[in-house]
């Protein structure tokens, strides 16, 4: 079975983030990255996927140049090669374009599914799988919990997160597009021996210019101001001591709240 | 083209989706604010009734589209059925909620006619040039205003709690039955059995107290200072998608938009962020305690009480305290 697991590279958890001077970004010198959450998760599956049925896993990312330091774990972790679709200038500023350019890698590629997180910690905007399956005129299933691959019928079962606390099973033919939800399974840490491999893994270079687009036809979605938001603080913050602010709060709650 | 605003109304066992009733509420703000029309939009089969229920809201018109293949959600039939819609209509923007149904459904949507889609906004801000919507990136830590530069009709999602429903304005408005051809589309997806995971199990809906515990409990063997928190409360213990996702508790202990939702007396959030799928689980508690290291945590907005501090320290002295009550 071939699986291409689409993963992006996102801010560390803990980034503290400063506005760009144009007012349209983060500035990003300072921050370290790592790969998305939710994308790490859709690693995991693609690789459990791979060792179940056999085959390839293969890793899509689009990027800057420093987005090999994710493949590169991801290919530790035990994926089989790597393609960076490079974007050093952020063009591709919006979950379309970088989908329309996802797809336009993949048409020179084979594979019975395609793997990715179900939205990223950066944007959020939980879009960019579903287009894709859509503009590869290919199925898919979103918010998935568990995957049941049966490459012989070219069928996958997935199982969906829904709200609430329910869950459906869907089933579709392959090839497909599954995306991912955090929590799915335990993420795998990469061995030394599989840092090693990494090394000699392939891991292949696309450019932009190297895509056969006509960007000006795909909608175009552009941030136009981003800012902190303002904060309407609605909690009374206790200080002190943790003695004292724990003494208030018993008080607060028993007197003004009147909930002991 | 007519500048016209859709929301898109979804509906689960006969009632009205609260996202739905919400995205109509910023519709008809924004239908104010432009002198846009507004209509509601549904789709299902034998859905007359709550069609008629849409009338009695201030809107222009209830567009009803009646397919048996509408009955359940499949996203090639219900994409098939809102682009031939979009395509007869050419409103100026297509509203819906940033429910999981049109997570799955909105993107394959602007895919299919190639139009410009906004996702997961909590508002809107009329510009010159129409409207540019404000959401949250980074963790929520920023928000951002986006403009769709493309052609219309534009997509929009809003997340949950964007707006309240009590402001939804009644009004009487016709329905109008508008018919798609279906008969063609294949649904490539086949929808197998569904189950509730939390059913039979623990129901924190009738908790009087609970405590919650998020991502920042770090490992499993620390969730012992929340438990005895939770004793001495005589509160449910409760956690938030990260403490789940890592197996530290089950899954039916999680509160938020994928777990249950709660309205206890006291709810006590230590080490919770307060994203907003856990916010949307737990914002009508009477009285809500936050405990975080981090003072900029989202949680301390919806807090009654907040410490900024180390819930390891905060923790075991308030179960302290509580037992000298």
């Amino acid at each position: 079975m071939k699986i291409i697991t689409c993963l992006k590279e996102v801010p560390a958890r803990d980034a503290r983030y400063q506005l760009a001077s144009e007012g349209t970004g983060i500035k990003e010198s300072d921050l370290t990255f790592e790969i998305n959450e939710c994308d790490e998760y859709s690693l995991e599956e693609s690789l459990k996927l791979g060792e179940e049925h056999g085959g390839e896993v293969a890793i899509l990312t689009v990027g800057r140049r420093r987005a090999e330091k994710s493949i590169r774990k991801g290919l530790a972790m035990g994926a089989d090669r790597g393609m960076l679709i490079r974007d050093e200038e952020g063009q591709l500023n919006s979950p379309h374009a970088v989908a329309v350019a996802l797809a336009e890698v993949l048409k020179g590629e084979e594979f019975d599914l395609i793997l990715a997180g179900t939205q990223s910690d950066d944007w959020s905007y939980a879009q960019t799988g579903v287009l894709l399956a859509e503009l590869l005129g290919i199925p898919h299933a979103t918010i998935v919990m568990e995957i049941q691959a049966d490459p012989a019928q070219k069928k996958v079962k997935a199982l969906r997160e829904m709200e609430s606390g329910w869950f459906q099973w869907v089933e579709l033919p392959m090839p497909s597009v599954l995306t991912i939800q955090a929590g799915i399974s335990q993420v795998r840490y990469a061995s030394l021996k599989g840092i090693m491999q990494a090394k000699k893994k392939e891991l292949r270079t696309i450019e932009l210019s190297d895509l056969d687009v006509d960007w000006s036809s795909v909608p175009q979605v552009e941030v136009v101001r981003v800012y902190f938001p303002e904060v309407d603080k609605k909690a009374e913050i206790l200080e002190g001591t943790t003695e004292t602010v724990v003494e208030q709060l018993v008080e607060k709650l028993k007197k003004e709240a009147k909930v002991l | 083209m007519s500048e016209a605003i859709y929301v898109l109304i979804d509906h689960a066992q006969g009632e009205i989706r609260t996202a739905s009733q919400e995205s109509l509420v910023i519709g008809q703000r924004m239908a104010d604010d432009s002198g846009f029309s507004l209509h509601a939009l549904i789709l299902g089969h034998e859905v007359r009734s709550l069609a008629e229920e849409l009338a009695g809201k201030k809107v222009n018109s209830v567009v009803w589209v009646d397919d048996p293949k509408l009955e359940e959600y499949d996203p090639d039939v219900y994409c098939e059925a809102l682009s031939q819609v979009l395509t007869e209509k050419q409103p100026h923007l297509l509203l819906m909620g940033h429910i999981y149904q049109n997570i799955d459904l909105a993107p394959k949507l602007a895919a299919a006619i190639n139009k410009g889609l906004v996702t997961d906004c909590i508002g809107y801000r009329k510009v010159e040039e129409g409207f540019t919507f404000v959401r949250q990136m980074f963790r929520n830590k920023l928000n951002a205003d986006v403009q769709i530069r493309s052609s219309h009709p534009w997509i929009v999602t809003l997340q949950a709690g964007s707006a309240s429903v009590d402001d939804l304005q009644e009004g009487s408005a016709e329905v109008v039955a508008q018919s798609a051809e279906l008969s063609s589309v294949q649904a490539r997806r086949k929808s197998l059995e569904a189950f509730e995971v939390t059913k039979g199990k623990v129901d924190l809906s009738k908790a009087e107290n609970i405590v919650a515990v998020g991502r920042g409990i770090k490992k499993k063997e620390n969730l012992k200072i929340i438990e005895d928190l939770a004793e001495t409360l005589d509160a449910e213990v409760a956690a938030s998608r990260p403490v789940v996702d890592s197996e530290w508790l089950g899954r039916d202990r999680q509160i938020g938009s994928s777990g249950q939702t709660v309205a206890p007396r006291l709810y006590v959030a230590c080490g919770i962020s307060g994203a907003i799928q856990h916010i949307v689980g737990m914002k009508n508690s009477q009285c809500i305690v936050a405990i975080n290291s981090d003072p900029n945590a989202p949680i301390f907005n919806i807090a009654s009480y907040g410490i900024v501090g180390d819930l390891f320290e905060i923790v075991p002295a308030l179960t302290k305290r509580l037992r000298e009550l």
